[in-house]
Protein backbone atom coordinates (compact mmCIF):
# COMPACT_ATOMS: atom_id res chain seq x y z
CA UNK A 1 0.00 0.00 0.00
CA UNK A 2 1.04 3.44 -0.83
CA UNK A 3 2.07 5.98 1.78
CA UNK A 4 -1.05 7.94 3.29
CA UNK A 5 -1.01 11.89 3.32
CA UNK A 6 -0.64 12.87 7.05
CA UNK A 7 -3.38 14.96 8.86
CA UNK A 8 -1.35 18.59 7.61
CA UNK A 9 -0.80 17.04 4.12
CA UNK A 10 -5.16 16.52 4.39
CA UNK A 11 -6.08 19.80 5.83
CA UNK A 12 -4.21 21.34 3.50
CA UNK A 13 -5.67 19.38 0.52
CA UNK A 14 -9.19 20.34 1.67
CA UNK A 15 -8.68 24.09 2.25
CA UNK A 16 -6.81 24.68 -0.73
CA UNK A 17 -9.62 22.73 -2.96
CA UNK A 18 -12.44 25.54 -3.38
CA UNK A 19 -9.80 28.31 -3.97
CA UNK A 20 -7.96 25.47 -6.58
CA UNK A 21 -11.87 24.68 -8.05
CA UNK A 22 -12.71 28.39 -8.55
CA UNK A 23 -9.55 29.42 -10.37
CA UNK A 24 -9.92 26.32 -12.66
CA UNK A 25 -13.95 27.29 -13.36
CA UNK A 26 -12.47 30.81 -13.93
CA UNK A 27 -10.23 29.76 -16.50
CA UNK A 28 -12.10 27.31 -18.60
CA UNK A 29 -15.59 28.39 -17.73
CA UNK A 30 -17.00 24.86 -16.99
CA UNK A 31 -17.90 24.28 -13.45
CA UNK A 32 -18.63 20.57 -14.37
CA UNK A 33 -15.75 19.15 -16.11
CA UNK A 34 -13.44 21.59 -13.92
CA UNK A 35 -15.07 20.06 -10.57
CA UNK A 36 -13.89 16.53 -11.94
CA UNK A 37 -10.54 17.98 -12.96
CA UNK A 38 -9.75 19.16 -9.11
CA UNK A 39 -11.11 15.93 -7.90
CA UNK A 40 -8.50 14.56 -9.87
CA UNK A 41 -5.94 16.77 -8.68
CA UNK A 42 -6.55 15.96 -5.40
CA UNK A 43 -6.31 12.32 -5.74
CA UNK A 44 -3.04 12.76 -7.61
CA UNK A 45 -1.73 14.66 -4.72
CA UNK A 46 -2.65 12.62 -2.19
CA UNK A 47 -0.59 9.76 -3.69
CA UNK A 48 2.48 12.02 -5.04
CA UNK A 49 2.63 13.84 -2.16
CA UNK A 50 3.35 11.56 0.81
CA UNK A 51 6.16 10.29 -1.63
CA UNK A 52 7.70 12.93 -3.33
CA UNK A 53 6.81 15.33 -0.14
CA UNK A 54 4.50 18.69 -0.65
CA UNK A 55 5.41 20.87 -3.06
CA UNK A 56 6.98 24.14 -2.33
CA UNK A 57 3.19 26.31 -3.63
CA UNK A 58 0.50 23.11 -3.31
CA UNK A 59 -1.97 25.44 -4.22
CA UNK A 60 -0.12 26.30 -7.75
CA UNK A 61 0.87 22.53 -8.15
CA UNK A 62 -2.86 21.51 -8.02
CA UNK A 63 -4.04 24.30 -10.03
CA UNK A 64 -0.85 23.30 -12.56
CA UNK A 65 -2.50 19.60 -12.44
CA UNK A 66 -6.25 20.31 -12.79
CA UNK A 67 -5.62 22.87 -15.55
CA UNK A 68 -3.99 20.03 -17.69
CA UNK A 69 -6.70 17.63 -16.97
CA UNK A 70 -9.18 20.06 -18.32
CA UNK A 71 -6.56 20.75 -21.33
CA UNK A 72 -6.69 16.68 -21.81
CA UNK A 73 -9.93 16.77 -21.53
CA UNK A 74 -10.98 19.42 -23.71
CA UNK A 75 -8.53 18.21 -26.57
CA UNK A 76 -10.68 14.91 -26.12
CA UNK A 77 -13.74 16.84 -26.69
CA UNK A 78 -11.51 18.37 -30.16
CA UNK A 79 -12.70 15.52 -32.40
CA UNK A 80 -16.42 16.13 -31.48
CA UNK A 81 -16.45 19.78 -31.21
CA UNK A 82 -13.35 21.04 -33.04
CA UNK A 83 -14.23 24.53 -33.37
CA UNK A 84 -15.29 24.99 -29.58
CA UNK A 85 -12.15 23.13 -28.24
CA UNK A 86 -10.11 25.50 -29.88
CA UNK A 87 -11.51 28.80 -28.37
CA UNK A 88 -11.39 26.99 -25.20
CA UNK A 89 -8.00 26.24 -25.66
CA UNK A 90 -7.60 29.93 -26.77
CA UNK A 91 -8.76 30.90 -23.54
CA UNK A 92 -6.63 28.73 -21.44
CA UNK A 93 -3.38 29.87 -23.09
CA UNK A 94 -4.66 33.46 -22.26
CA UNK A 95 -5.57 32.64 -18.38
CA UNK A 96 -1.93 30.77 -18.20
CA UNK A 97 -0.28 34.13 -19.49
CA UNK A 98 -2.64 36.28 -17.39
CA UNK A 99 -0.56 34.11 -14.58
CA UNK A 100 -1.31 31.66 -11.20
CA UNK A 101 -1.70 34.55 -8.50
CA UNK A 102 -3.51 37.10 -10.26
CA UNK A 103 -7.00 35.00 -10.32
CA UNK A 104 -7.08 34.20 -6.71
CA UNK A 105 -10.53 36.03 -5.20
CA UNK A 106 -11.47 36.42 -1.68
CA UNK A 107 -14.75 35.63 -2.08
CA UNK A 108 -14.39 32.14 -4.02
CA UNK A 109 -15.10 29.84 -1.24
CA UNK A 110 -18.42 31.74 -0.83
CA UNK A 111 -19.14 31.91 -4.90
CA UNK A 112 -18.28 27.93 -4.55
CA UNK A 113 -20.93 27.66 -1.92
CA UNK A 114 -23.97 29.86 -3.23
CA UNK A 115 -23.35 27.85 -6.40
CA UNK A 116 -23.29 24.39 -4.55
CA UNK A 117 -26.01 24.93 -2.21
CA UNK A 118 -28.40 26.57 -5.01
CA UNK A 119 -32.53 26.22 -4.64
CA UNK A 120 -32.96 24.11 -8.32
CA UNK A 121 -30.61 21.22 -6.37
CA UNK A 122 -32.40 18.77 -4.04
CA UNK A 123 -30.90 19.15 -0.28
CA UNK A 124 -29.49 15.55 -0.66
CA UNK A 125 -27.38 16.42 -3.95
CA UNK A 126 -26.58 19.49 -2.51
CA UNK A 127 -24.45 18.23 0.80
CA UNK A 128 -22.82 15.99 -1.61
CA UNK A 129 -21.43 18.64 -3.98
CA UNK A 130 -20.50 20.85 -1.16
CA UNK A 131 -18.87 17.93 0.21
CA UNK A 132 -17.25 17.50 -2.58
CA UNK A 133 -16.72 20.85 -4.66
CA UNK A 134 -15.93 23.04 -1.22
CA UNK A 135 -15.06 20.17 1.45
CA UNK A 136 -12.00 18.75 -0.90
CA UNK A 137 -13.66 15.18 0.15
CA UNK A 138 -13.48 12.27 -2.47
CA UNK A 139 -16.52 10.91 -3.75
CA UNK A 140 -15.60 7.88 -1.48
CA UNK A 141 -15.18 9.47 1.76
CA UNK A 142 -18.93 11.00 0.98
CA UNK A 143 -20.55 7.96 -0.19
CA UNK A 144 -18.65 6.23 3.01
CA UNK A 145 -20.21 8.66 5.13
CA UNK A 146 -23.86 8.31 3.59
CA UNK A 147 -23.66 4.74 3.35
CA UNK A 148 -24.36 4.19 -0.25
CA UNK A 149 -22.03 2.74 -3.38
CA UNK A 150 -19.69 4.83 -4.32
CA UNK A 151 -21.32 4.77 -8.02
CA UNK A 152 -24.29 5.60 -6.56
CA UNK A 153 -22.61 9.07 -4.65
CA UNK A 154 -20.92 9.72 -7.46
CA UNK A 155 -23.71 9.46 -10.08
CA UNK A 156 -25.44 12.07 -7.55
CA UNK A 157 -22.68 14.35 -7.98
CA UNK A 158 -22.76 14.07 -12.01
CA UNK A 159 -26.61 14.95 -12.03
CA UNK A 160 -26.05 17.73 -9.08
CA UNK A 161 -23.60 19.11 -11.75
CA UNK A 162 -26.00 18.60 -14.68
CA UNK A 163 -28.55 20.17 -12.98
CA UNK A 164 -26.33 23.71 -11.99
CA UNK A 165 -25.25 23.65 -15.70
CA UNK A 166 -28.76 23.35 -16.73
CA UNK A 167 -29.98 26.00 -15.03
CA UNK A 168 -27.52 28.61 -16.79
CA UNK A 169 -26.04 29.47 -12.70
CA UNK A 170 -23.31 31.96 -13.44
CA UNK A 171 -20.39 31.32 -11.70
CA UNK A 172 -20.24 34.50 -10.04
CA UNK A 173 -21.26 36.73 -6.45
CA UNK A 174 -24.96 37.00 -6.74
CA UNK A 175 -26.62 40.34 -6.24
CA UNK A 176 -26.79 41.99 -2.88
CA UNK A 177 -30.63 41.52 -2.95
CA UNK A 178 -30.47 37.76 -4.17
CA UNK A 179 -27.27 36.90 -1.80
CA UNK A 180 -29.60 36.94 1.88
CA UNK A 181 -31.16 34.72 -0.04
CA UNK A 182 -28.94 32.30 -1.35
CA UNK A 183 -26.95 32.42 1.86
CA UNK A 184 -29.88 31.21 3.64
CA UNK A 185 -29.83 28.26 1.65
CA UNK A 186 -26.21 27.45 1.88
CA UNK A 187 -26.46 27.77 6.07
CA UNK A 188 -29.35 25.44 5.23
CA UNK A 189 -27.29 22.57 3.94
CA UNK A 190 -24.46 23.60 6.30
CA UNK A 191 -26.73 22.74 9.29
CA UNK A 192 -28.09 19.13 7.33
CA UNK A 193 -24.34 18.32 6.58
CA UNK A 194 -23.84 18.68 10.64
CA UNK A 195 -27.51 17.53 11.82
CA UNK A 196 -26.24 14.53 9.56
CA UNK A 197 -22.59 14.06 11.13
CA UNK A 198 -23.98 14.38 14.48
CA UNK A 199 -27.65 13.08 15.33
CA UNK A 200 -27.24 10.81 11.84
CA UNK A 201 -28.70 7.02 12.90
CA UNK A 202 -26.59 5.16 9.82
CA UNK A 203 -22.77 4.47 9.05
CA UNK A 204 -20.06 4.05 12.54
CA UNK A 205 -19.41 7.08 14.33
CA UNK A 206 -16.22 7.85 13.31
CA UNK A 207 -17.30 8.34 9.59
CA UNK A 208 -20.16 10.61 10.82
CA UNK A 209 -18.42 12.21 13.18
CA UNK A 210 -16.19 13.52 10.08
CA UNK A 211 -18.98 15.54 8.45
CA UNK A 212 -19.73 17.27 11.75
CA UNK A 213 -16.40 18.67 11.82
CA UNK A 214 -16.47 19.16 8.23
CA UNK A 215 -19.91 21.12 8.60
CA UNK A 216 -18.11 23.18 11.45
CA UNK A 217 -14.69 23.72 9.34
CA UNK A 218 -16.84 25.30 6.18
CA UNK A 219 -19.21 27.45 8.49
CA UNK A 220 -15.97 28.76 10.29
CA UNK A 221 -14.74 29.71 6.81
CA UNK A 222 -18.00 31.65 5.67
CA UNK A 223 -17.77 33.36 9.46
CA UNK A 224 -14.63 34.40 8.58
CA UNK A 225 -15.73 35.79 5.12
CA UNK A 226 -18.99 37.20 6.51
CA UNK A 227 -17.99 38.16 10.45
CA UNK A 228 -20.62 40.88 10.48
CA UNK A 229 -23.25 37.97 9.79
CA UNK A 230 -25.75 37.64 12.20
CA UNK A 231 -27.15 34.33 11.36
CA UNK A 232 -23.68 32.43 10.22
CA UNK A 233 -22.06 33.38 13.33
CA UNK A 234 -25.22 31.90 15.05
CA UNK A 235 -24.89 29.17 13.26
CA UNK A 236 -21.47 28.56 13.88
CA UNK A 237 -22.13 28.69 17.55
CA UNK A 238 -24.65 26.58 17.26
CA UNK A 239 -22.97 23.86 15.97
CA UNK A 240 -19.61 24.11 18.07
CA UNK A 241 -21.81 24.49 21.59
CA UNK A 242 -23.60 21.12 20.19
CA UNK A 243 -20.81 19.61 19.24
CA UNK A 244 -19.14 20.35 22.77
CA UNK A 245 -21.38 17.59 24.28
CA UNK A 246 -20.59 15.41 21.95
CA UNK A 247 -18.51 12.33 24.09
CA UNK A 248 -21.31 12.05 26.38
CA UNK A 249 -24.23 11.90 24.51
CA UNK A 250 -23.77 7.97 24.08
CA UNK A 251 -22.58 5.41 25.87
CA UNK A 252 -19.52 2.84 25.32
CA UNK A 253 -22.56 0.58 23.43
CA UNK A 254 -23.29 3.51 21.03
CA UNK A 255 -26.77 3.80 23.34
CA UNK A 256 -28.25 7.29 23.53
CA UNK A 257 -27.65 9.47 26.51
CA UNK A 258 -30.17 12.24 26.91
CA UNK A 259 -29.07 15.80 27.83
CA UNK A 260 -29.89 15.40 31.76
CA UNK A 261 -28.03 12.19 32.22
CA UNK A 262 -24.91 13.19 30.57
CA UNK A 263 -21.86 13.09 32.64
CA UNK A 264 -21.11 17.12 31.95
CA UNK A 265 -17.31 16.56 32.72
CA UNK A 266 -17.29 14.85 29.53
CA UNK A 267 -18.41 18.19 27.61
CA UNK A 268 -15.61 19.89 25.99
CA UNK A 269 -15.16 23.46 27.82
CA UNK A 270 -12.96 25.15 25.56
CA UNK A 271 -15.53 24.64 22.71
CA UNK A 272 -18.04 25.71 25.56
CA UNK A 273 -16.45 29.00 26.16
CA UNK A 274 -15.66 30.01 22.11
CA UNK A 275 -19.77 28.70 21.52
CA UNK A 276 -20.81 31.24 24.42
CA UNK A 277 -18.29 34.19 23.59
CA UNK A 278 -19.32 33.87 19.99
CA UNK A 279 -22.77 34.08 20.74
CA UNK A 280 -22.93 36.38 23.26
CA UNK A 281 -21.04 38.86 21.09
CA UNK A 282 -23.42 38.26 17.83
CA UNK A 283 -26.08 38.51 20.34
CA UNK A 284 -24.86 41.88 21.77
CA UNK A 285 -24.87 43.54 18.17
CA UNK A 286 -28.89 43.19 18.39
CA UNK A 287 -29.26 41.55 15.54
CA UNK A 288 -31.49 38.26 16.12
CA UNK A 289 -32.48 35.06 14.13
CA UNK A 290 -33.16 31.76 14.25
CA UNK A 291 -29.32 30.31 14.54
CA UNK A 292 -28.84 32.81 16.52
CA UNK A 293 -31.43 32.25 18.54
CA UNK A 294 -30.72 28.41 19.00
CA UNK A 295 -27.50 28.76 19.91
CA UNK A 296 -28.52 30.75 22.83
CA UNK A 297 -30.37 27.93 24.02
CA UNK A 298 -28.02 25.74 23.52
CA UNK A 299 -25.24 28.04 25.47
CA UNK A 300 -27.89 28.11 28.56
CA UNK A 301 -27.82 24.05 28.68
CA UNK A 302 -23.88 24.19 28.32
CA UNK A 303 -23.59 26.48 30.75
CA UNK A 304 -25.41 24.42 33.39
CA UNK A 305 -23.02 22.20 35.40
CA UNK A 306 -25.59 19.97 36.44
CA UNK A 307 -28.80 18.83 34.69
CA UNK A 308 -31.29 20.47 37.71
CA UNK A 309 -29.20 24.05 37.59
CA UNK A 310 -30.56 25.09 34.13
CA UNK A 311 -32.48 28.09 33.41
CA UNK A 312 -35.34 26.95 32.04
CA UNK A 313 -36.67 30.10 32.44
CA UNK A 314 -34.51 31.51 30.07
CA UNK A 315 -34.84 28.35 28.09
CA UNK A 316 -38.77 29.24 27.65
CA UNK A 317 -38.20 32.87 26.92
CA UNK A 318 -35.51 32.11 24.18
CA UNK A 319 -38.06 29.44 22.78
CA UNK A 320 -41.37 31.87 22.61
CA UNK A 321 -39.02 34.35 20.84
CA UNK A 322 -38.59 31.52 18.32
CA UNK A 323 -41.75 31.07 17.98
CA UNK A 324 -42.32 34.27 16.77
CA UNK A 325 -39.12 34.27 14.10
CA UNK A 326 -40.25 30.64 12.78
CA UNK A 327 -43.35 28.63 11.89
CA UNK A 328 -41.67 25.83 12.53
CA UNK A 329 -43.05 22.46 14.67
CA UNK A 330 -40.60 21.72 16.01
CA UNK A 331 -39.81 24.85 17.91
CA UNK A 332 -43.44 24.59 19.32
CA UNK A 333 -42.51 20.64 20.20
CA UNK A 334 -39.48 22.13 22.17
CA UNK A 335 -41.00 25.20 23.60
CA UNK A 336 -44.03 22.83 25.16
CA UNK A 337 -40.75 21.03 26.66
CA UNK A 338 -39.73 24.28 27.91
CA UNK A 339 -42.75 25.41 29.65
CA UNK A 340 -43.47 22.11 30.88
CA UNK A 341 -40.13 22.43 33.19
CA UNK A 342 -41.06 25.93 34.14
CA UNK A 343 -45.15 25.32 35.11
CA UNK A 344 -45.54 21.66 34.79
CA UNK A 345 -46.72 18.93 33.14
CA UNK A 346 -49.91 19.72 32.15
CA UNK A 347 -48.89 23.21 30.60
CA UNK A 348 -46.68 21.49 28.34
CA UNK A 349 -49.32 18.54 27.62
CA UNK A 350 -52.00 21.82 26.74
CA UNK A 351 -49.05 23.09 24.31
CA UNK A 352 -48.70 19.88 22.31
CA UNK A 353 -52.68 19.46 21.64
CA UNK A 354 -52.43 22.42 19.23
CA UNK A 355 -49.68 20.42 17.10
CA UNK A 356 -52.15 17.17 16.58
CA UNK A 357 -53.73 19.52 13.88
CA UNK A 358 -50.37 20.17 12.48
CA UNK A 359 -50.05 18.14 9.36
CA UNK A 360 -46.45 18.66 9.12
CA UNK A 361 -45.65 16.74 12.04
CA UNK A 362 -48.65 14.11 12.16
CA UNK A 363 -47.33 10.99 13.34
CA UNK A 364 -43.98 12.01 13.97
CA UNK A 365 -42.20 9.50 16.66
CA UNK A 366 -41.38 13.03 18.52
CA UNK A 367 -44.72 14.03 19.45
CA UNK A 368 -45.30 10.93 21.54
CA UNK A 369 -42.09 10.94 22.86
CA UNK A 370 -42.28 14.10 24.42
CA UNK A 371 -46.15 13.52 25.60
CA UNK A 372 -44.47 10.47 27.26
CA UNK A 373 -41.83 11.68 28.74
CA UNK A 374 -44.39 14.76 29.96
CA UNK A 375 -46.97 12.00 31.42
CA UNK A 376 -43.91 10.42 32.81
CA UNK A 377 -43.47 13.48 34.45
CA UNK A 378 -46.84 13.62 35.55
CA UNK A 379 -46.46 10.74 37.53
CA UNK A 380 -49.25 8.82 35.15
CA UNK A 381 -47.00 5.91 34.00
CA UNK A 382 -49.89 3.71 32.09
CA UNK A 383 -49.89 7.05 29.46
CA UNK A 384 -45.98 7.06 29.24
CA UNK A 385 -45.20 3.77 28.95
CA UNK A 386 -48.24 3.61 25.90
CA UNK A 387 -46.24 6.95 24.31
CA UNK A 388 -43.31 5.61 24.70
CA UNK A 389 -44.35 2.41 22.73
CA UNK A 390 -45.84 4.26 20.30
CA UNK A 391 -43.09 6.59 19.94
CA UNK A 392 -40.31 3.62 19.35
CA UNK A 393 -42.59 2.02 16.80
CA UNK A 394 -42.53 5.36 14.55
CA UNK A 395 -38.74 6.28 15.18
CA UNK A 396 -36.74 5.62 12.03
CA UNK A 397 -33.51 5.64 14.05
CA UNK A 398 -31.68 2.34 15.68
CA UNK A 399 -30.29 3.80 18.77
CA UNK A 400 -33.39 6.51 19.41
CA UNK A 401 -35.51 2.63 18.96
CA UNK A 402 -33.89 0.81 21.73
CA UNK A 403 -33.91 4.14 23.98
CA UNK A 404 -37.45 4.30 23.86
CA UNK A 405 -37.83 0.67 24.24
CA UNK A 406 -35.68 0.74 27.31
CA UNK A 407 -37.90 3.40 28.89
CA UNK A 408 -40.51 0.83 28.27
CA UNK A 409 -39.44 -2.29 29.78
CA UNK A 410 -37.93 -0.19 32.77
CA UNK A 411 -41.06 1.46 33.56
CA UNK A 412 -42.69 -1.74 33.09
CA UNK A 413 -40.74 -3.29 35.57
CA UNK A 414 -40.48 -0.22 37.84
CA UNK A 415 -44.80 -0.62 38.11
CA UNK A 416 -44.88 -4.31 38.25
CA UNK A 417 -42.55 -3.68 41.65
CA UNK B 1 -21.03 -16.39 -3.01
CA UNK B 2 -23.53 -14.03 -1.79
CA UNK B 3 -26.29 -15.01 0.22
CA UNK B 4 -29.19 -12.69 1.91
CA UNK B 5 -30.11 -14.27 5.72
CA UNK B 6 -33.67 -12.67 6.27
CA UNK B 7 -35.21 -12.77 9.78
CA UNK B 8 -38.83 -12.22 10.14
CA UNK B 9 -40.68 -10.98 12.91
CA UNK B 10 -41.23 -13.46 15.74
CA UNK B 11 -44.48 -15.07 16.30
CA UNK B 12 -45.53 -13.42 19.12
CA UNK B 13 -45.86 -10.64 17.16
CA UNK B 14 -43.24 -7.97 16.34
CA UNK B 15 -43.79 -5.69 19.15
CA UNK B 16 -43.66 -8.33 21.81
CA UNK B 17 -40.43 -7.11 22.70
CA UNK B 18 -41.97 -4.43 24.78
CA UNK B 19 -42.93 -6.42 27.28
CA UNK B 20 -39.39 -8.61 27.81
CA UNK B 21 -37.34 -7.27 30.60
CA UNK B 22 -34.75 -4.67 30.38
CA UNK B 23 -32.03 -6.32 30.69
CA UNK B 24 -32.93 -9.32 28.00
CA UNK B 25 -33.65 -6.72 25.53
CA UNK B 26 -30.12 -4.91 26.10
CA UNK B 27 -28.66 -8.56 25.99
CA UNK B 28 -30.57 -9.01 22.68
CA UNK B 29 -29.54 -5.96 21.07
CA UNK B 30 -26.02 -6.72 22.44
CA UNK B 31 -25.96 -10.21 20.79
CA UNK B 32 -27.19 -8.37 17.29
CA UNK B 33 -23.83 -5.81 17.39
CA UNK B 34 -21.42 -8.51 18.17
CA UNK B 35 -22.71 -10.46 15.28
CA UNK B 36 -22.80 -7.83 12.79
CA UNK B 37 -19.12 -7.09 14.15
CA UNK B 38 -18.13 -10.19 14.01
CA UNK B 39 -19.13 -10.79 10.23
CA UNK B 40 -17.59 -7.31 9.45
CA UNK B 41 -14.12 -8.08 10.85
CA UNK B 42 -14.30 -11.60 8.76
CA UNK B 43 -14.63 -9.47 5.28
CA UNK B 44 -18.36 -11.52 5.24
CA UNK B 45 -20.74 -8.28 5.63
CA UNK B 46 -21.93 -6.97 2.67
CA UNK B 47 -24.91 -5.05 3.97
CA UNK B 48 -27.11 -5.21 7.02
CA UNK B 49 -30.55 -3.35 7.58
CA UNK B 50 -33.07 -3.38 10.35
CA UNK B 51 -36.35 -2.15 9.17
CA UNK B 52 -39.14 -0.01 10.84
CA UNK B 53 -42.02 -1.84 12.31
CA UNK B 54 -45.00 -2.84 10.11
CA UNK B 55 -47.50 -0.48 11.54
CA UNK B 56 -46.90 1.99 8.29
CA UNK B 57 -46.30 -0.55 5.53
CA UNK B 58 -47.94 -0.91 2.45
CA UNK B 59 -48.40 -2.95 -0.27
CA UNK B 60 -48.46 -1.22 -3.87
CA UNK B 61 -49.83 -2.23 -7.03
CA UNK B 62 -49.90 0.17 -10.28
CA UNK B 63 -53.37 0.61 -11.32
CA UNK B 64 -54.37 0.51 -14.95
CA UNK B 65 -52.90 4.28 -15.58
CA UNK B 66 -50.04 3.14 -13.82
CA UNK B 67 -50.42 5.43 -10.42
CA UNK B 68 -49.73 3.82 -7.29
CA UNK B 69 -52.97 2.01 -5.33
CA UNK B 70 -51.18 1.09 -1.87
CA UNK B 71 -52.70 -1.44 0.92
CA UNK B 72 -52.10 -1.94 4.41
CA UNK B 73 -51.79 -1.20 7.26
CA UNK B 74 -51.89 -4.95 7.93
CA UNK B 75 -52.49 -6.73 11.36
CA UNK B 76 -49.86 -6.90 13.69
CA UNK B 77 -50.58 -10.73 14.15
CA UNK B 78 -49.14 -10.92 10.40
CA UNK B 79 -45.20 -12.31 10.27
CA UNK B 80 -43.50 -9.24 8.38
CA UNK B 81 -39.45 -8.84 7.59
CA UNK B 82 -37.46 -7.29 10.26
CA UNK B 83 -34.45 -7.30 8.67
CA UNK B 84 -31.86 -8.75 6.53
CA UNK B 85 -28.06 -9.45 6.18
CA UNK B 86 -26.27 -9.86 2.72
CA UNK B 87 -23.16 -12.05 3.69
CA UNK B 88 -20.27 -12.93 1.06
CA UNK B 89 -19.32 -15.99 2.38
CA UNK B 90 -17.17 -19.43 0.94
CA UNK B 91 -19.56 -22.11 1.08
CA UNK B 92 -23.31 -22.56 1.54
CA UNK B 93 -22.67 -24.48 4.76
CA UNK B 94 -21.39 -20.81 6.09
CA UNK B 95 -24.40 -19.34 4.96
CA UNK B 96 -26.82 -21.88 7.20
CA UNK B 97 -23.60 -21.42 10.30
CA UNK B 98 -24.08 -17.42 10.59
CA UNK B 99 -28.26 -17.91 9.84
CA UNK B 100 -27.89 -20.31 12.92
CA UNK B 101 -26.07 -17.74 14.43
CA UNK B 102 -28.89 -15.13 14.59
CA UNK B 103 -31.87 -17.66 14.70
CA UNK B 104 -30.44 -18.67 18.25
CA UNK B 105 -30.62 -14.65 19.33
CA UNK B 106 -31.60 -14.74 22.96
CA UNK B 107 -35.50 -13.41 24.20
CA UNK B 108 -36.74 -13.29 27.33
CA UNK B 109 -34.88 -14.85 30.39
CA UNK B 110 -31.65 -15.14 27.41
CA UNK B 111 -33.62 -18.32 26.09
CA UNK B 112 -32.76 -18.47 22.29
CA UNK B 113 -35.96 -17.24 20.04
CA UNK B 114 -34.51 -19.93 17.42
CA UNK B 115 -36.73 -17.94 14.76
CA UNK B 116 -36.65 -18.97 11.20
CA UNK B 117 -34.08 -17.54 9.18
CA UNK B 118 -34.77 -17.71 5.39
CA UNK B 119 -31.58 -18.46 3.34
CA UNK B 120 -31.54 -17.36 -0.42
CA UNK B 121 -28.23 -17.51 -2.87
CA UNK B 122 -28.14 -14.22 -4.58
CA UNK B 123 -27.74 -14.53 -8.07
CA UNK B 124 -24.85 -13.24 -10.10
CA UNK B 125 -24.26 -11.36 -13.19
CA UNK B 126 -21.43 -13.08 -13.85
CA UNK B 127 -21.48 -15.46 -17.07
CA UNK B 128 -20.11 -18.68 -16.23
CA UNK B 129 -18.34 -19.48 -19.78
CA UNK B 130 -15.24 -20.76 -18.83
CA UNK B 131 -16.78 -23.68 -16.06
Amino acid sequence: MPPLLDTHGEHLLRELAPQVLAVVVRRFSDFAAAEDAVQEALIAASLQWPRDGVPDSPRAWLIQVASRRMTDYLRSEVARHRREAAAAMETDRLAWAAGVESDVEQDDTLILLFMCCHPVLSPSSAIALTLRAVGGLTTREIANAFLVPEATMAQRISRAKQSIKASGVPFNMPDAMERAERLMSVLHVLYLIFNEGYSGSIGSDLQRRDLANEAIRLTRAVHHLLPDNGEVAGLLALMILTDARRRARTGPEGELIPLDKQDRTLWDQKAISEGVALISLTLSRGSIGSYQLQAAIAAVHDEAARAQDTDWTQILALYGLLRRISDNPMVTLNYAIAAAMVHGPSTGLKLLEALDADSRLAGHYRIDAVRAHLFEMAGDQQRAIAYYQAAARRTTSIPERDYLTTKVTRMNEDSLE
Amino acid sequence: MKYILMMNTTERGPYSIFNWPTKDFEAHIAYWKSLNTDLKNLGELVAVEALTGPDQAKLVRADKNGMPVTDGVFPESKEFLAGYWIIDVESPERAYEIAARASAAPGPGGVPLNMAIEVRQVMTGRRDELS
